[in-house]
């Protein structure tokens, strides 16, 4: 009898991982207050909405499966670029934009993945800043496709299904941006609570003992990196889409290092830590949007060693030390 | 007659010797104790202005503040390392990274705020502006000095890893740390020694780079790449590596600039990432 | 039905001109529990390592029922039913029992590589991953993330996982280190419990579980295999007996292979 007992119980507590959490529910509700309490930031909010699916996307492969990657924005890079120029060459429409961006950063993810996920550490790091800040000096050399330092010109993003004109007020950019950010969430949910996300936390866990267990992490880690690319491809072209713009600082080592930040700030390995994250640091960014460069370095910097120091999990990993401890007294 | 690609070689030579002197610290600190240290390269940079400030404000010569510049880089890269650093040799890389770029983010915001964002004119004697001409191709004295300097750190270097017992330290520590500490050698303060030596060469660089490349906020970043690159082709804790891969990337980037400009930088990246596929370790490196 | 589970054919490796392991031969009959002993440094790891290929030998081959695996890469061997434990505990902090066993199976159901089914129903992999754990004595903590158990819980999570990816032929490396005496016994009884149809290897420092499990043992010293016999002929063998004379004994070992002597 104990024992039918038992045997139901280890299910149920793995589908108790998977269920929803109010604070969750609460926090998807809460991403439509924009359109209620600010009605003048939308266009802030999209740009927010699309920082936190990037965010979302490097969480898959840095979070989950350890792998560090400094150069994330050659994805984004990508998926810009290519919804950009098939608006600009005549197809503005934006949901099949983002497939065929999705498909290209998927590509050069597949591709790239198979040098990528063969080391770790330094070599780990430089390769991935290597690729980023290669694709970046391709894009400016290549300035009859790209338009270089000026940027892509001529994108124009044709109705939402038809029927929701992009506007200056960001309305619809916001809706869609958020729809898409929920839509790829609900994904990235469902993979993280599949086996195939275990043997991610595997890795990062421990990733010498993976192949003792007999897992082909390789192959794993090249899937990761592949559907992540695909991911900060849509982002990309969801900032194409919905500014009409594409510059080289989408590729550039500056939009890399931006969405590490945001994710560790986040809290990197619990899903929610990209999109807080990206909240944050973008709120912050347009906050200080008025003072010198220079001096938002220098907070940005403070605000690294801070996190750093005192924040190892990020604000979300913070947070669950906090609600761990008024629980235990 | 020498045909250009002399002077080509020559300066991509100087570079690279400049390279060296900015990353050799670098590598063997990494080597030592696995520190990925990227603000380096900050040091470097305070080096430079320490020689700018000393002879605009204070009409000390060129070389007599080369020694300052060496001196006030390790010194404050110890301050760092005591306070900061420390907290993060046994954590993850990635952590490394972030303190590290955190702080480079810093440094970059407080030069500009004392120096501004130009680039910093330095007034030289005339006879360090002027060129040798030899065998029909004209060399810069200011690079020429800089080799012969830079060849004699070098040498210096070798000798004292070689033949010193403080470098039979550093060597027993960067081959294995755990052995090292095993035997009695007191680690953390060789990696300190070691740390402030290479902090102070990198000031050291940065002080001798402005008359080549110049000196401005930005140099704290974008600097790091090209160390980034030595270290991790060169191979973490050597030397001869280091030198090695400074050296071909200093050629690689003249040479690539004079011969075929459209490139750019892309060359470089292209050999670091052929490079380090070959040889993940470095081309001499031993983790 | 002779083919040996597990053999070697002329095994040597060296880094530089540190020689770890010279012409390894040897044969592990089905079922058989072998134990490997020799002092520290004999190379008893360095043989692990090479023979789930950790480490790439420079001669020699190695030959798993009648497949030469000696270019197969780590998670290949393990697929085919080699499988090791580590000396020191090798396991992922942060999941808990339950998962890490489930990793385990799901890897070898090749369900790991499903990212569209949500992890719980995966009802066979979890109920058999449970079953594991419970054989182990460890259901009761299973729910708990791996660095909060004990040490002799980790340990058995260690043989545990080795288990989840149905081994033919196990190599144990010193499950027995680091656990103290009160609960080694869940060890002891998990070893003794393991089915006749694999075929065991185990490094071991301890004589008791030596004697206790082990049908043969083979000795190795210095990189190379010095002898190998039953339990009996090795306790008597003059040859072991100077090797370990000439090292620092422990008592227990010392008694151990004398009270084998005139059993």
């Amino acid at each position: 009898m104990a024992l039918t007992e038992k045997m139901a119980s280890p299910q149920l507590y793995l589908r108790a991982q998977t269920r929803w959490r109010p604070s969750e529910i609460v926090f998807w509700l809460a991403t439509l207050l924009p359109y209620v309490l600010f009605p003048n930031y939308l266009s802030l909010a999209s740009q927010i909405a699309i920082s936190a699916l990037f965010a979302l996307s490097l969480d898959l492969i840095l979070g989950y499966a350890g792998i560090v990657s400094l150069g994330h924005a050659a994805f984004f890079g990508v998926g810009a670029y290519t919804a950009g120029l098939a608006s600009k060459y005549g197809w503005g429409e934006p949901l099949t934009g983002l497939a065929m961006a999705a498909l290209a950063a998927g590509i050069v993810g597949y591709a790239t993945s198979f040098v990528i996920c063969r080391f770790r550490h330094l070599a780990l790091i430089m390769l991935t800043t290597g690729f980023g800040l290669l694709l970046a000096e391709l894009a400016n050399s290549l300035g009859w496709l790209t338009g270089g330092m000026d940027g892509l010109q001529g994108i124009h993003t044709w109705k939402l299904l038809g029927y929701f004109p992009f506007d200056l007020y960001g309305r619809t950019a916001y809706g869609y941006a958020l729809a898409v950010l929920f839509v790829l969430f609900l994904f990235a949910r469902r993979l993280i609570h599949s086996p195939f996300g275990l043997s991610l936390r595997g890795i990062r866990e421990n990733f010498v003992r993976m192949p003792a267990i007999g897992a082909p992490s390789q192959s794993h880690m090249r899937t990761i990196y592949t559907i992540a690319a695909a991911i900060a491809g849509i982002a990309g072209a969801l900032l194409a889409q919905t500014t009409e713009t594409v510059s080289l600082d989408s590729l550039g080592f500056e939009r890399s290092a931006e969405v590490v930040v945001m994710l560790v700030l986040g809290g990197a390995g619990r899903l929610y830590g990209g999109l807080v994250g990206a909240a944050v640091f973008m709120i912050a960014r347009d906050q200080f949007s008025g003072i010198q460069p220079q001096y938002w370095y220098f907070w940005i910097g403070i605000l690294l060693v801070a996190v750093v120091m005192f924040l190892p999990n990020g604000i979300l990993g913070g947070l669950a030390k906090l609600t761990s401890r008024w629980s235990k007294s | 007659m020498l045909p250009p690609v002399f002077g080509v070689l020559f300066d991509g030579l100087a570079y690279g010797m400049l390279l060296f002197l900015l990353s050799v610290g670098q590598s063997v600190t990494l080597g030592m104790m696995n520190f990925i240290n990227l603000a380096h390269c900050s040091f470097a940079m305070l080096g430079g202005y320490v020689t700018v400030a000393l002879m605009s404000r204070y009409g000390w010569p060129f070389f007599a503040t080369l020694p300052c510049a060496f001196v006030v880089a390790a010194v404050v890269s110890v301050a760092f390392e005591r306070t900061f650093f420390r907290r993060v040799y046994r954590a993850s890389e990635l952590d490394q990274v972030l303190l590290t770029i955190g702080i480079v983010f810093i440094s970059v915001a407080v030069a500009a705020y004392i120096f501004g964002t130009d680039q910093q004119p330095l007034q030289m004697p005339s006879y360090l502006r002027s060129s040798l001409t030899f065998l029909g191709l004209r060399f810069a004295v200011y690079r020429l000095i800089l080799v012969g300097l830079a060849a004699l750190i070098t040498l210096a270097l070798v000798l004292g890893i070689e033949y010193t017992r403080f470098g039979a330290r550093i060597r027993a520590a960067v081959d294995n740390e755990r052995m090292a500490r095993g035997l009695g050698i007191d680690v953390d303060r060789t990696f300190a020694i070691t740390f402030a030596l290479g902090s102070g060469l990198a000031g050291l660089g940065g002080a001798l780079a402005i008359e080549i490349i110049g000196l401005d906020p930005s140099f704290a970043l974008t600097y790091l790449i090209y160390v980034l690159i030595v270290v991790s082709v060169g191979g973490l804790g050597s030397i001869s590596g280091s030198l090695v891969a400074a050296i071909v990337l200093g050629i690689s980037d003249v040479a690539g600039k004079y011969y075929i400009p459209q490139l750019g930088a892309f060359l470089i990246y292209l050999v670091m990432i052929t490079l380090l596929m070959w040889r993940p370790l470095g081309l001499l490196g031993r983790r | 039905m002779n083919q040996p589970a597990l053999a070697t054919r002329g095994l040597a490796k060296s880094f530089g001109s540190l020689v770890v392991a010279s012409d390894i031969e040897i044969e592990l009959p089905r079922g058989v529990r072998y134990a490997l002993i020799g002092p520290n440094g004999a190379g008893k790891t360095t043989l692990i390592n090479l023979i789930t290929g950790m480490l790439r030998p420079d001669a020699g081959s190695i030959v798993l029922d009648d497949a030469d695996i000696t270019a197969l890469p780590p998670e290949q061997r393990v697929r085919r039913g080699l499988v090791r434990t580590y000396q020191i505990n090798s396991l992922f902090p942060h999941l808990t029992a339950l998962e890490s066993v489930t990793l385990a199976v799901c890897e070898r159901t090749r369900a790991a590589s499903i990212w569209w089914r949500q992890l719980p129903a995966y009802g066979q992999e979890i109920d058999e991953a449970f079953g594991i754990l419970s054989a182990l004595n460890l259901a009761a903590v299973c729910q708990r993330p791996t660095r909060e158990l004990a040490y002799g819980q980790q340990r058995l999570l260690e043989i545990a996982l080795a288990l989840a990816t149905r081994p033919k032929v196990l190599l144990l490396d010193e499950p027995a280190a680091g656990v103290p005496r009160e609960e080694s016994k869940e060890l002891f009884a998990a070893i003794a419990g393991l089915s006749r149809d694999i075929t065991v290897l185990f490094i071991e420092h301890d004589m008791e579980l030596v004697f206790r499990f082990a049908t043969r043992v083979i000795v190795m010293v210095g990189g190379r295999v010095l002898v190998e016999g039953t339990p009996q002929e090795i306790a008597s063998d003059p040859r072991v007996r100077a090797v370990y004379l000439g090292k620092a004994l422990d008592k227990a070992s010392a008694k151990g292979l004398e009270k084998l002597r005139y059993d």
